[in-house]
């Protein structure tokens, strides 16, 4: 039998990182609160599950979008064959005055320059395959979102150039850090076509900073290069600093019209804001006319259903609807991920300070036999076999620190974050005490050997929480 | 005044910039002249009709009463589990309950004749994606699949823009009404091999689009045996399979495996989607179903870039797995198509015009050979141009199908109303009885 291409026999696809081993495992034993609470519970699947009620109560009030109605009339015909690239008209239009709204209406965005997609996956690789030949690379901020692995580089032959962030400064980006980066890449014979960053970022959880901005647009200047900016959790910023997209920093330093104005390109998707991943909703804003229209072009292969679509425009050009579910989201976010960092800290768990995200950037080096990857995996399996929660580790997000781990906290329900949180504890107490950590040998250490588990527990139990019958 | 694009813009892609997008052939062209004057019955009756648009609006007032019925299809029940388990499914794998009515509903229309494992299919928004999906995965750039002539234009962009990969056709022509043949197939895989191309597949459409006809047992098992002999892949595009006249005249790749145990079907692959057959293009509803289990796994992970709305599967699952309404479906969209081929039949013989014999599909393939001035391309885009502008019908010209005689024409008739086809019809016959009378003038 002639075998298959070699895209197909490669291993770009990365479907066999730690990532997806650890869903494998939870998929085999998934917690549930009934039927199986000993199961794993999953903290490694950056959905939003906070907002829904506000979709159901909506979607009762107006039961015309989903029944293919408008003003009492059917135009399911009229939907059914609907299939230009070019997307529904009141669809683009409701979608570009949401992001606008999302980004304070500090900036607008022009349908025509929009490109509707099914999800960000399908955007991400369409703008590589436009902006890049095979070979060519992109250079991207670590640590990343492992699916880019996929995403950027799998059919299209794009290679990912890493500009290495730690945790010194937070993991920003740094014009050394760029220009490693960039150099990296020559000494690779890569020729650079751009920097993609994620901005609020997966995994960090935090926004770019202005400087941050400022420092990539005068980058991409010089090196005359392409930027895109994924800014897919731009709705879940819920605190200060606050959100600045990539174009209102471009419109600031006056650069419309300019030539790095056509090398900006957004992509956005309703997955993390709305919390609607299975409808496929993605979109690619560019300003470069002839980006638009290949990436149009190529949508054809990846086109959203026109009754998604329908449904969507009538959702988001409720303005009543919007504007109390943007900032009802966010609170709610704010919430759970001060839930989940404050019980982290009563476990002497850290986090990166974050604004944004699904889930917060855990810092467990402490927790590590050695400053390694093999104890950071060591670690991992533990947690996930012993602990019972899938949390990605930082090495399938090509962090080049080990010990640090990403939890999402918005995929589930109060009473499992709690769980979870407790589970967490528990394993921190006995990790300590059993001198699996570096720092183990204080006397403080074996004070706490000599006291059994549930003394610790009440010892540092939340004020504001019940007691923990678990 | 357009501007001369002389060299690839800064910083695209090449495949950003080339021209295998194919948007530039007379294919679209006639879009854009329906565009800027399409043909209303009231407000603009004597516009462009549409003719060039395989798409089927026969059987809607079917799907509409099923929805009318079936409220529970469009919505998500009471309770809070529906809506948000639905909005929160992307798993590439698809919502078992739509494979399995798909599954169910490929059988029907093959009447019961090919069993489908719900396990062996794979989503994709649309064929289109089918096709390009299974071309990353059979070939590498620079390969070739060879696909017989006349060949559905899209295919140019479909199957070569971004994966690198060529066509290679084979040759068929009106001699043995375009069937493909041995010798064509051979010729085909010659050509390539001549031009150091390695061949990866055979592509075929089933029933054919722009034919309008079904391949026939014996040549199915001639193209089988021949990509086992040169082992190499074979996709068989089965969109219209729904589409098909009378039930019992169309043969599946399928049933040929079936008949011969399965033996060797691991290079089979069959491309399907409901924008035909249901008429619901905008939904984007296609799939791959794959003999081969190397291939499912990987067009399943493929599939990433190109899921299925889950509302649509939602959707979907809930029409097709109802027995009832698809087997009444199936029959009465075929009479329907059928009595409208033959509509256009007898409208364009009674003007003196011969269509090849089909048996399925939204359109005919018409024969204007004898109208052409010069049997050349240039003449048959004359002729188009001519039904374009003086006729004013949007129909398919044989030449952006690659097909190698001049003077014929892909004719569409399911996305009208009957009423607009009469209308179409008077207009060729005037045409036709104008071009008599200066001919005789012409003579005198």
């Amino acid at each position: 039998m002639r075998h298959l291409s070699t895209k197909a026999t490669c291993n770009s696809h990365g479907q066999d990182s730690s990532y997806f081993l650890g869903w494998e495992e939870y998929e085999k034993n998934p917690y549930d609160e009934v039927q199986n609470p000993k199961g794993i519970i999953q903290m490694g699947l950056a959905e939003n599950q906070l907002s829904f009620d506000l979709l159901e109560l909506w979607l009762e009030k107006n039961p015309e979008p989903a029944g293919f109605k408008r003003d009492g009339k059917s135009i399911f015909r009229e939907l059914a064959l609907f299939q230009d690239y070019h997307g529904l008209p009141a669809f683009k239009k409701a979608l570009v005055e949401f992001m606008a709204e999302i980004r304070g209406n500090r900036v607008s965005f022009d349908p025509n320059h929009m490109v509707l997609t099914a999800g960000a996956t399908s955007a991400n690789e369409t703008l590589m395959f436009c902006l890049a030949e095979p070979g060519e690379a992109f250079l991207l901020p670590t640590p990343y979102y492992p699916g880019f692995d996929r995403d950027l580089k799998w059919r299209t032959g794009v290679e990912i150039v890493p500009i290495h962030c730690t945790s010194s400064n937070d993991f920003q980006i740094t014009e050394t850090a760029l220009e490693a980066a960039y150099h990296e890449a020559q000494q690779r014979n890569l020729r650079v076509k751009g920097v993609l960053v994620t901005n609020p970022s997966n995994p960090l959880g935090t926004t770019l900073s202005r400087s941050e901005l400022n420092l990539l647009i005068s980058f991409i200047t010089t090196k005359g290069i392409h930027l895109i900016s994924d800014e897919i959790y731009s709705g879940t910023v819920f605190s200060s600093p606050g959100f600045v997209s990539v174009m209102e920093v471009l419109k600031d330093r006056n650069c419309d019209e300019t030539e790095v104005w056509d090398r900006v390109h957004i992509v956005n998707s309703l997955s993390k804001d709305l919390g609607l991943p299975g409808f496929r909703v993605g979109a690619i804003y560019s300003n470069d006319d002839m980006v638009v229209a290949a990436a149009t072009k190529m949508s054809s292969f990846g086109l959203m259903s026109s009754q998604t679509q329908y449904l969507l425009s009538a959702l988001l050009s409720d303005k009543k609807f919007t504007k109390n579910y943007i900032s009802e989201n966010q609170k709610r976010l704010k919430k759970r991920q001060n839930m989940l960092v404050m019980g982290l800290k009563r476990a002497g768990i850290s986090c990166l300070k974050s604004n944004a995200g699904l889930f917060c950037w855990v810092n467990m080096r402490h927790l590590l036999r050695s400053d390694t990857f093999e104890a950071e995996m060591e670690l991992w399996k533990k947690i996930v076999y012993d602990v019972r929660l899938n949390i990605s580790p930082g090495s399938s997000c090509h962090c080049t620190e080990p010990g640090w781990f990403r939890v999402c906290f918005a995929n589930m329900t109060e009473e499992t974050l709690d769980l979870a949180i407790q589970r967490l504890k528990d394993f921190v107490v006995e990790h300590t005490a059993n001198g699996h950590s570096k720092s183990n040998n204080s006397s403080k250490n074996s004070k706490r050997k000599l006291l059994p588990k549930w003394v610790l527990r009440l010892s540092s139990r939340d004020r504001d929480h019940e007691p923990d019958e678990r | 005044m357009a501007i001369e694009i002389e060299q690839p813009s800064v910083g695209l892609s090449k495949v950003a910039v080339s021209e295998t997008h194919g948007e530039d052939s007379p294919y679209f062209a006639g879009w854009k002249a329906y565009d800027e004057n399409p043909y209303d019955e009231l407000t603009n009756p004597s516009g462009v009709i549409q003719m060039g648009l395989a798409e089927n609006q026969v059987s809607f007032d079917l799907l509409e009463a099923f929805l009318e019925t079936h409220s529970e299809a469009s919505s998500w029940g009471k309770g809070a589990s529906g809506f948000r388990e639905n909005a929160l499914f992307q798993d590439y794998h698809g919502l078992l309950s739509f494979r399995k009515a798909m599954a169910s509903f490929m059988e029907q229309i093959r009447g019961g004749r090919a069993k489908f494992d719900p396990e062996r299919v794979v989503l994709t928004a649309g064929a289109t994606a089918a096709n390009e999906l299974l071309t990353f995965i059979l070939a590498d750039p620079g390969d070739a699949l060879l696909v017989p002539t006349p060949y559905y234009p899209g295919f140019d962009r479909d199957l070569r823009w971004r994966t690198g990969v060529k066509i290679v056709p084979i040759h068929c022509d009106s001699s043995n009404n375009f069937q493909i043949t041995p010798q064509a197939l051979e010729a085909a895989y010659s050509e390539a091999e001549a031009m150091n191309i390695k061949v990866r597949g055979v592509l075929i459409t089933n029933p054919s689009n722009p034919l309008g006809a079904t391949i026939q047992r014996s040549v199915l098992e001639e193209i089988f045996d021949f990509v086992t002999r040169k082992n190499i892949h074979l996709v068989s595009d089965e969109i219209y399979s729904g589409s098909v006249f009378s039930s019992s005249e169309f043969i599946s790749i399928a049933e040929i495996l079936e008949a011969r145990q399965n033996k060797n079907s691991e290079r089979v692959h069959i491309v399907y989607s409901l924008s035909k057959d249901l008429g619901l293009p905008g939904f984007r509803v296609g799939t791959i179903y794959s003999y081969n289990d190397e291939v499912v796994t990987t067009a399943r992970r493929m599939s990433s870039f190109t899921l299925i709305s889950s509302q649509t599967q939602h959707l979907l699952a809930s029409m097709l797995s109802n027995k009832e309404f698809t087997e009444n479906y199936i029959k009465t969209n075929r009479e329907r198509l059928r009595k409208r081929y033959n509509m256009i039949i007898e409208g364009l013989r009674s003007a003196g015009i011969e269509c090849l014999k089909g048996n399925a599909g939204l359109f005919c393939w018409m024969n204007l050979s004898p109208l052409l001035e010069k049997p050349t391309r240039e003449g048959e885009l004359a002729l188009w141009n001519s039904m374009l502008h003086e006729v004013k019908l949007n129909i398919s010209p044989g030449s952006s199908c690659h097909c190698s005689e001049p003077g014929w024409f892909r004719v569409c008739f399911a996305n009208m109303s009957e009423q607009t086809l009469e209308v179409a019809l008077k207009r060729i016959h005037n045409f036709m009885e104008k071009r008599e009378r200066d001919r005789n003038l012409k003579v005198i």
